[in-house]
C-alpha cells in the first residue's frame, strides 16, 4: 500500500482571491508579518500497489487529467508507504 | 432544427434553456441525460448552467468525464453548434473544447445581477442577429466566472477573433480583459458566463438573449441551404 499526498495550488502567476482574503484577515488580527497566503487543495490517495515507479506515473496521470487544471493550477505530490 | 439540452446531476438551468428554445424559436428541443452517448440526432447542443456533480473538486471537472462529453466532442468536430452557459462554459473549458479556465470571482462574492455586455464579435453563428459593438443586458449568476487564459493563448484568440462578449464598463468578477464569452477557433463552440436563456422576455427584465437563439437558427438554416 502506498499513500499519495497531493497538493494542488494556483500557479504563482494566477491571482488567488481566497489567499488574498485570508491575508487581509490575518493582518486585521495583528499578524502583520504575513506577506502572502496561497490556498490550495490537499488530496490523500490510498493506492493498492507496492510499485513506486508505477504509482508515480499513475498519480501524475491523475493530476494531469482530473485533479489539477493545469491551465491555472500546479501540483506536487509525495508517495509514502502506508 | 433540433436542440439537445444536456442534463448532469446538479444542472439547474436546463429547463430554462429548453423553455427559451421553445418560446423564442418554436423548434424541437429535448433534455438529454448525461449518460447518453449518441447526439447524432441533434443539430445544436446546449450545456446549461448549474452545479454539475456539486462542483466538487472544481467547477465542471467531473462533468467533463460524463459519457455524453465524448459525443459533444464529436459534434464539435462535425461543426455542430454548441453553447455552454455558466457551468456549461466551465465544463467546456475543462474538456478542452474552449481555451482558458474560470477562477473564483476576485472579490470572492457570488454575483447575481443583470449585467451589460458588449458584443465583440457578431460574425459567429451565435451573435449574427446582434450589431457589432451592441450593448446588451444579460443576467449573470456565478461565484466562479473569473476568466483566465495565458498571454500567448490570449493573443492567438484575439488574432482569431474568439472573444465574443465582454462585460461593459464594470467587471463583475475580475475576468481577464472583462471577457464574458469566448468561442473556439472554428467558431461553432461558444462559452459564456451570462445566461441568455434568462433574458428572453421583458417580464424577466430583458429580452436581449433572444437574438442569440435566433442567430443559431439562422446559422443552421444558412448551413442547410449551402
Amino acid at each position: 500500500m502506498i499513500t499519495a499526498r497531493i497538493h494542488v495550488t494556483l500557479k504563482q502567476s494566477v491571482l488567488d482571491p481566497q489567499g488574498t482574503a485570508v491575508t487581509k484577515s490575518l493582518h486585521a488580527l495583528g499578524y502583520a508579518e504575513v506577506q502572502d497566503v496561497r490556498i490550495g487543495k490537499f488530496l490523500e490517495l490510498k493506492l493498492d500497489t507496492a510499485d513506486r515507479a508505477q504509482a508515480e506515473a499513475r498519480v501524475t496521470d491523475m493530476c494531469e487529467k482530473l485533479l489539477a487544471n493545469t491551465v491555472i493550477e500546479k501540483y506536487e505530490f509525495e508517495l509514502v508507504e502506508a | 432544427m433540433k436542440f439537445a439540452v444536456l442534463v448532469f446531476p446538479g444542472s439547474n438551468c436546463d429547463i430554462d434553456a429548453v423553455k427559451a428554445v421553445e418560446d423564442v424559436l418554436g423548434e424541437a428541443v429535448e433534455p438529454v441525460w448525461h449518460t447518453t452517448t449518441d447526439l447524432s440526432g441533434y443539430d445544436a447542443i446546449i450545456v446549461p448552467g448549474g452545479f454539475s456533480y456539486g462542483d466538487y473538486l472544481r467547477c465542471g471537472a467531473i462533468a467533463r468525464f460524463s459519457p455524453v462529453m465524448e459525443a459533444v466532442k464529436q459534434a464539435a468536430a462535425e461543426g455542430k453548434f454548441i453553447i455552454g452557459i455558466c457551468n456549461g462554459f466551465q465544463i467546456l473549458t475543462e474538456s478542452g473544447l474552449l481555451p482558458g479556465a474560470l477562477r473564483h470571482n476576485d472579490h470572492l462574492q457570488f454575483r447575481c445581477a443583470i449585467s451589460p455586455l458588449v458584443v465583440e464579435n457578431n460574425s459567429t453563428p451565435f451573435t449574427s442577429d446582434y450589431a457589432q459593438g451592441q450593448v446588451i443586458h444579460i443576467p449573470i449568476a456565478h461565484g466562479e466566472g473569473n476568466y483566465h487564459v495565458d498571454e500567448e493563448t490570449l493573443s492567438r484568440m484575439k488574432a482569431n477573433n474568439q472573444i465574443v462578449f465582454r462585460y461593459y464598463e464594470h467587471n463583475p468578477n475580475g475576468s481577464l480583459e472583462r471577457i464574458a464569452g469566448v468561442c473556439n477557433e472554428a467558431g461553432n463552440v461558444l462559452g459564456m458566463m451570462p445566461h441568455p436563456e434568462r433574458a428572453v422576455h421583458q417580464l424577466l427584465g430583458s429580452e436581449d438573449g433572444k437574438a442569440l437563439f435566433t442567430s443559431i437558427l439562422k446559422a443552421w438554416r444558412d448551413k442547410q441551404g449551402a
